[in-house]
């Protein structure tokens, strides 16, 4: 027996194909929304593997550093390094802004490191220049900022000079990280302007309780305390072979009064906190995108059949089965899905990289694709088979 | 007269029921032979698309007996249970217009009836093609149905009508889109291969053209059939 569905795409191959390039458009954004999706669980991940970190040591009652704000004293570490298990621990400060360039800026993340510091925090490895070495006014970028290297950029009121550059060091919403030695960094992120530091030694100085007789020496303690950044947003620790993450936790949270996650509780927290709406948004996106390809299926190939009402009529009267039209439009749906898919993919992978954001196509997602594609393709073909179930043979009959 | 033909006897046929129940066939008798094409004629309205309905077993007479060849097919009841089958292995049809499956190609038109019933593709293509030959449009076999001119697609539905070598074949106004000429040599195909066939034909028509090629008609008038010796115009 022939193909009859088969014949009938060859026949009208036009618009088929036309029609299929339409679906696997549709098709192609609803793969790259769920490549977005995949690329900030990526990113997310390798936010926490590029940190080289095993413990994340914040602010107690804090979700920090990535998805609340932490302030841990930048003396913080030097205790931790006393603890059990402990191997390496560094001061990280981050801090989401625009870093300017001439006439434009760039959204970075800006990442305090201690120059020539402990292996947690720094950028893991270089495609061209060298790390930081002095204790100020060197950074390190990411090359998806767009940086030279030598290239001047401007944080706050400081200028560096782009002395190194990696790749892949991202945030977990995908902006490209600055690294900038740590000092620098509190201070962008810590320090009030010249004309707020008046305005507030100004204050102080009216106020009696910092400035009376009988306290010589308060005013300018106070002033001097206020000038000071001995914040960091975290302490990032490396532990000893042989210990476990918790076992090495425990203590710290226990003496340090300080907030410990492990690995395992920082991807939960990145993924299943900061990146969960994102991820409610975007499934969003894809419950309506397949609910709109489903539609455009089943108009099509409502209006496909409608069409051949009187050659349905004639299969009918001379003796073709019912299961034999109802295969054949479940065939020509199915063959619009494939087509569609097929288009759909290739698309998807070509403007990819366009994005400014990291999207993912995993392989799984886009077998997952498929059988999404078939299934709504069968669905959506079921009004179509009603309607040439429907057709009466009689029709092919006159009068 | 040969035993086998279609013969019909007292066939009626009611649509709706009560008082708004219409008879549109009310005891139609009709036999036509092996190699016999008889004409139907009758004005709209007069039942001949119901009969013909009845006839290819698309709907339910009401009451009546229908035989084909030794076989009763109705019999106050459907007689048969596969009336797809029988439409498929024992009815010929050919319409007003060819309505050809316009994605297959002229063979695959009309060797599809064979590979419905299971036949081997080849097969089927083969008998196809021998009768493209003996209708002489062997030339348009690779052709699709859109590229024939209307009387090569009329030949082609003929073809497909005779494929399965059919006790019968119900024609329903076969010449209607044609010219005279085109019109007399489709029917003269049809009388040649219903002999060739043995193949009972009957042919609704309005057609005054070739009401004259029919040696015997049947006329329809409310529901009623009559019959008459028509003049039996040779083709030559």
């Amino acid at each position: 027996m022939i193909s009859l569905a088969g014949r009938d795409i060859l026949h009208a191959w036009g618009k088929f194909v036309f029609t299929g390039v339409g679906l696997g458009l549709l098709i192609g954004v609803t793969l790259t929304m769920a490549g977005v999706y995949r690329g900030m669980v990526d990113d997310a991940k390798a936010l926490l593997d590029n940190s080289g970190a095993d413990l994340w040591v914040v602010q107690k009652d804090t979700l920090g550093p990535y998805a609340e704000s932490s302030s841990v004293y930048d003396d913080a570490y030097r205790g931790i390094l006393g603890m059990p298990g402990v191997e390496r621990a560094a001061n990280v400060t981050y801090l989401t802004m625009q870093v300017r360039r001439e006439d434009t800026d760039v959204r970075a993340m800006v990442v305090g490191v201690v120059p020539g510091g402990p292996e947690p925090g720094q950028p893991g490895y270089l495609v061209a220049g060298r790390r930081i070495t002095r204790g100020h006014y060197e950074a390190v970028a990411d090359i998806a900022t767009g940086f030279k290297l030598g290239e001047k950029i401007q944080i706050r009121r400081n200028v560096f000079t782009v002395v190194g550059l990696t790749k892949r060091m991202v945030s977990s919403s995908g902006d490209p990280m600055v690294f900038i030695p740590l000092k620098d960094a509190q201070e962008a992120q810590f320090l009030k302007d010249n004309d707020a530091i008046i305005q507030q030694r100004r204050r102080s100085a009216v106020n009696p309780a910092f400035n009376s007789p009988g306290s010589p020496g308060l005013l300018e303690a106070l002033n001097a305390s206020q000038s000071a950044n001995p914040y960091v947003n975290a302490v990032l620790v490396q532990i000893k072979p042989g210990y476990s993450p918790d076992d090495v936790a425990e203590p710290i949270r226990r003496w340090k009064r300080l907030q410990v996650y492990t690995r395992a509780q920082m991807e939960k927290i990145l993924v299943g906190k900061l990146i969960a709406t994102s991820a409610r948004q975007i499934g969003m996106f894809l419950v309506i995108l397949a609910v709109v390809s489903a539609a455009i299926v089943a108009f099509i190939m409502y209006t496909l059949t409608i069409g051949k009402v009187r050659e349905i009529a004639v299969l009918k009267l001379i003796g073709t089965r019912n299961r034999t039209i109802a295969f054949m439009i479940l065939q020509q749906a199915v063959g619009l899905g494939v087509i569609g898919f097929v288009v759909g993919k290739i698309s998807a992978t070509f403007w990819a990289p366009i994005f400014p954001k990291y999207v993912l196509l995993e392989p799984g997602d886009a077998a997952r694709g498929f059988a999404a594609v078939v299934v709504i393709c069968v669905l959506a073909s079921v009004l179509a088979i009603r309607a040439a179930l429907k057709v009466d043979p009689a029709e092919a009959i006159g009068g | 007269m040969n035993p086998e033909g279609i013969r019909i006897t007292g066939l009626m046929k009611r649509y709706g029921k009560g008082e708004t129940a219409v008879d549109a066939l009310k005891g139609v008798d009709m036999q036509v032979a092996p190699g016999e094409v008889v004409g139907l004629i009758g004005p709209s309205g007069s039942g001949k698309s119901t009969l013909l309905k009845c006839l290819g077993a698309v709907i339910e007479p009401t009451a009546g007996k229908m035989t084909l060849g030794e076989e009763v097919i109705y019999d106050d009841g459907w007689k048969i249970k596969d009336l797809r089958a029988l439409r498929r292995d024992r009815i010929g049809f050919v319409f007003q217009a060819p309505y050809l499956i316009p994605f297959l190609d002229v063979t695959d038109n009309i060797a599809l009836l064979p590979m419905l019933a299971g036949r081997p593709n080849n097969e089927a293509r083969q008998r196809a093609l021998e009768l493209l030959k003996a209708l002489d449009v062997a030339h348009r076999a690779r052709a699709m149905p859109s590229h024939l001119s209307g009387g090569e697609q009329q030949r082609v539905a003929i073809a497909r009508a005779l494929i399965n070598r059919p006790p019968v074949i119900l024609a329903d106004e076969p010449t209607a889109p044609l010219d005279s000429e085109r019109a007399l040599a489709v029917m003269r195909i049809l009388n040649q291969m219903a002999r060739q066939y043995e193949t009972a034909v009957i042919v609704v028509t309005h057609d005054e053209k070739i009401v004259p090629t029919f040696r015997r008609i049947y006329h329809i008038r409310d529901g009623r059939t009559h019959e008459e010796a028509g003049e039996g115009r040779s083709f030559e």
